[in-house]
């Protein structure tokens, strides 16, 4: 045998050399097949009042017609609810054989009403409706061998671009909700903003959630390694992703894309210097798409399920049988 | 004119008082005008910065941004800021009432109370003040117009939008404006006209109406009359900063794509506002705010007060409906019917004592019945 190298892993043992090719790359493979047929599964929410384009936006970033609007009636009998209403829609979309069943999850009414006192509540409850059903299904004793994750990803909260500072209902519902979603703030309709005055905007709105204490996606404590730091800095400077959604096209040229159509001029929206929407859709799904989801799982479903069984404790009813939560929380370690 | 031509046509059998308006006009210049505008909205739709851009003034010159934990507490304010400005020899005291904290709090729902109340608080002002003794020096701080600003992210008007017009149409001019129309582009703005005008009619809403021009005007003020018309609610860009386009400099907002003119009238309406309120109507809105919003204060007002000292007079017997002559009116005629009573009372008992008198020779029961029946006759 060769010497060993003086290299540690992440698993604290020195890494022992091979001597030939022994075919464990193929491990990348196997996985890859493994998990292509089986699909990915990608939940996401969008909250904000009415008529800030969160529609218009989902639709954009995943270029097909996968929001709520689209899949129900016309715009004209669209009313704004009296309370927060919370709908979801399921999409299966495929590109190159990879396939991802999307649902997004609309909550039209949030914010619309003139006392808005806890508006947030429905939100709150669904988010954790999806983790007590996830919960339930792992606790039961024939468990599905894929249970289905309804457990929402990402939660997009889209502010009014107002130029000031974010409002009070903003910090309302972020600050409780930051503690078990992933929440990525984004400036709605963005054009309305000239790049000075985004700049400013942006400043202010992080000092507001810095004076609350209010963790946005990605966070920094879970960072593992330096090159993560790396990217997710430069995340982190700039958000909130100042955006404008269309799903409209314009010819310009030579090309055609994406963009909206003014008096003075067609605010692009894959163009990095009119708006952040490539940076927003490159975050959410070509880089950070699977880790959002891992998040949700270890780290927010963790602490919800923690509470959960810390309130259950001693002896309860369980599928018929007597169960004690202490002796089985136990035996599934 | 000068009074040289006067004199000239006298001598052809007139009598001269053509020159009554350039008097009245030479008074009023001297005098000087006033005009109170109020605005409202919530934060963050470019109120201050349109009201620096309509009276090119920087009467928001100093103003700090909140932070969320200083809204978060908020109450609704009104705060009044004049300023006085010149132009070709006539002088305009304008005084902006500023209404912040408006709509920026989770639960807006006494948002509209404050500026009710400041609204009545002035007419009752001056209602004292033309009823007091000295009228030499009456100050009008009347609010002639409140702009009231409408996001231009939304699909029409919010519950909130709706509630404040309804309590105060009756009350002030109100004149809505899409805020920061350089969000929409045409067809947005058109969709989002239409579906205001649509929702102020379905809730009854009546904001202020341009009056229909008098059919000797020409053709040409007709024209822009029509236009003004057809534009509201008017779609409003402000700016303070300059900035050069092709060669001219002009007050606009510059993006990445494109630059925009606050002053052409391609992007935006904020020249038909300010030609709307500053050249045309501005007599209009004052005379609205004098002969409508503050009769109508006035006669609820002295219907008010007459209502209390009826009830001080102590004689209402029946409730009193809120109906006002008729409160009057019944006084009145309860009155006269107590009298009526009083009087055949009075009958009744004689009669009674008549026929006790004559009962004592003939049968009782007889005559009692009688007279029971006569009791009974009599009762209304």
């Amino acid at each position: 045998m060769a010497d060993t190298l003086a290299e540690t892993t992440h698993w604290g043992n020195l890494k022992t050399e091979v001597a030939g090719y022994v075919g464990i790359d193929t491990l990348q493979e196997q996985i890859r097949k493994k998990v292509l047929k089986r699909g990915f599964e990608f939940n996401i929410m969008v909250v904000g009042r009415s008529g800030l384009g969160k529609s218009t936006l989902i639709n954009t970033l995943f270029k097909a017609n996968v929001s709520l609007r689209s899949c129900s009636k016309s715009e004209e009998k669209v009313e704004i609810p009296k309370t927060t209403h919370v709908k979801s829609v399921s999409h299966v979309i495929e590109e190159k054989g990879v396939r991802l069943r999307l649902t997004v999850t609309d909550t039209p009414g949030f914010g619309d009403q003139i006392n808005n006192d806890n508006c947030w509540l429905p939100v709150l409850d669904y988010i954790n409706e999806q983790y007590e059903n996830y919960l339930s299904e792992e606790q039961s004793v024939t468990r599905k061998k894929h249970i289905p994750d309804t457990r929402i990803h990402c939660c997009l909260y889209f502010i009014s671009p107002t130029g000031h500072s974010l409002s009070p209902l903003d910090i309302e519902f972020m600050r409780r909700l930051d503690r078990c979603v992933n929440i990525v703030p984004v400036i709605a309709k963005a054009d309305t903003l000239t790049i000075e005055e985004r700049v400013g905007f942006k400043q202010r709105i992080k000092q507001d959630l810095a004076n609350n204490g209010i963790r946005t996606y990605p966070m920094k404590e879970l960072e593992e390694d330096p090159e993560e730091t790396v990217t997710n800095n430069k995340i982190r400077e700039l958000l909130p992703f100042a955006v404008v959604g269309s799903n409209q096209q314009y010819p310009n040229n030579g090309r055609t894309v994406y963009g909206r159509k003014t008096q003075w001029g067609l605010v692009e929206v894959e163009n990095r210097s009119h708006c952040e929407f490539s940076d927003l859709r490159d975050m959410l799904i070509r880089t950070h798409m699977q880790d959002l989801v891992e998040v949700t799982r270890s780290v927010h479903y963790e602490n919800f399920r923690q509470d959960r069984l810390a309130s259950r404790r001693g002896r309860t009813q369980f599928n018929g049988q007597v169960i004690d939560m202490d002796s089985m929380n136990e035996s599934s370690l | 004119m000068s009074s040289q031509a006067n004199l000239k046509n006298s001598s052809l059998g007139e009598i001269g008082f053509a020159t009554l308006p350039e008097q009245i006009h030479r008074k009023s210049v001297k005098k000087g005008f006033d005009f109170t505008m109020m605005v409202v909205g919530e934060s963050g739709l470019g109120k201050s910065t349109l009201i620096n851009s309509l009276f090119l003034t920087d009467l928001y010159k100093e103003r700090k941004i909140l932070n969320v934990e200083e809204k978060l507490d908020r109450t609704v304010d009104v705060e009044k800021k004049t300023m006085e400005i010149e132009e070709k020899g006539v002088k305009l005291k304008l005084t902006i009432v500023d209404t912040p904290g408006f709509g920026d709090a989770v639960n807006c729902e006494e948002n509209w109370m404050v500026i009710e109340n400041y609204i009545t608080d002035q007419f009752n002002q001056f209602f004292k003040d033309e009823s007091g003794l000295n009228r030499k020096n009456i100050v009008d701080n009347r609010v002639h117009c409140c702009l009231y600003f409408i996001p231009p992210w939304g699909h029409g008007l919010r519950p909130l939008d709706i509630e404040f017009m309804k309590r105060l149409h009756q009350k002030v001019n109100i004149i809505p404006v899409i805020a920061k129309a350089d969000t929409l582009n045409t067809n947005e703005i058109r969709r989002l006209k239409d579906k205001i005008l649509r929702e102020l009619e379905e809730n009854e809403v009546h904001v202020y109406q341009l009056p229909e021009c008098d059919s000797d005007e020409d053709d040409e003020f007709k024209q822009q009359d029509r236009e003004l018309k057809q534009s509201i609610p008017f779609a409003v860009i402000g700016s303070t900063q300059v900035v050069e386009v092709n060669g001219r400099r002009v007050r606009g907002r510059i993006y990445p794509w494109g630059i925009v003119e606050v002053e052409n009238p391609v992007h935006s309406d904020f020249l038909k506002l300010r030609t709307f309120l500053v050249s045309t109507h501005m007599q209009d809105l004052k005379d609205v705010t004098r002969d409508v919003h503050y009769e109508n204060y006035r006669a609820q007002y002295l219907t008010k007060i007459s209502q209390q000292s009826a009830r001080e007079r102590g004689k209402l017997r029946r409730d009193s409906k809120p109906c006002e002559e008729s409160a009057v009116e019944t006084d009145w005629l309860l009155q006269q019917k107590e009298e009526e009573i009083r009087r055949m009372q009075d009958m009744l008992n004689q009669m009674q004592q008549k026929l006790k008198a004559a009962g004592r020779d003939s049968s009782e029961n007889g005559t009692d019945s009688d007279s029971r029946k006569d009791t009974e006759s009599v009762d209304i």
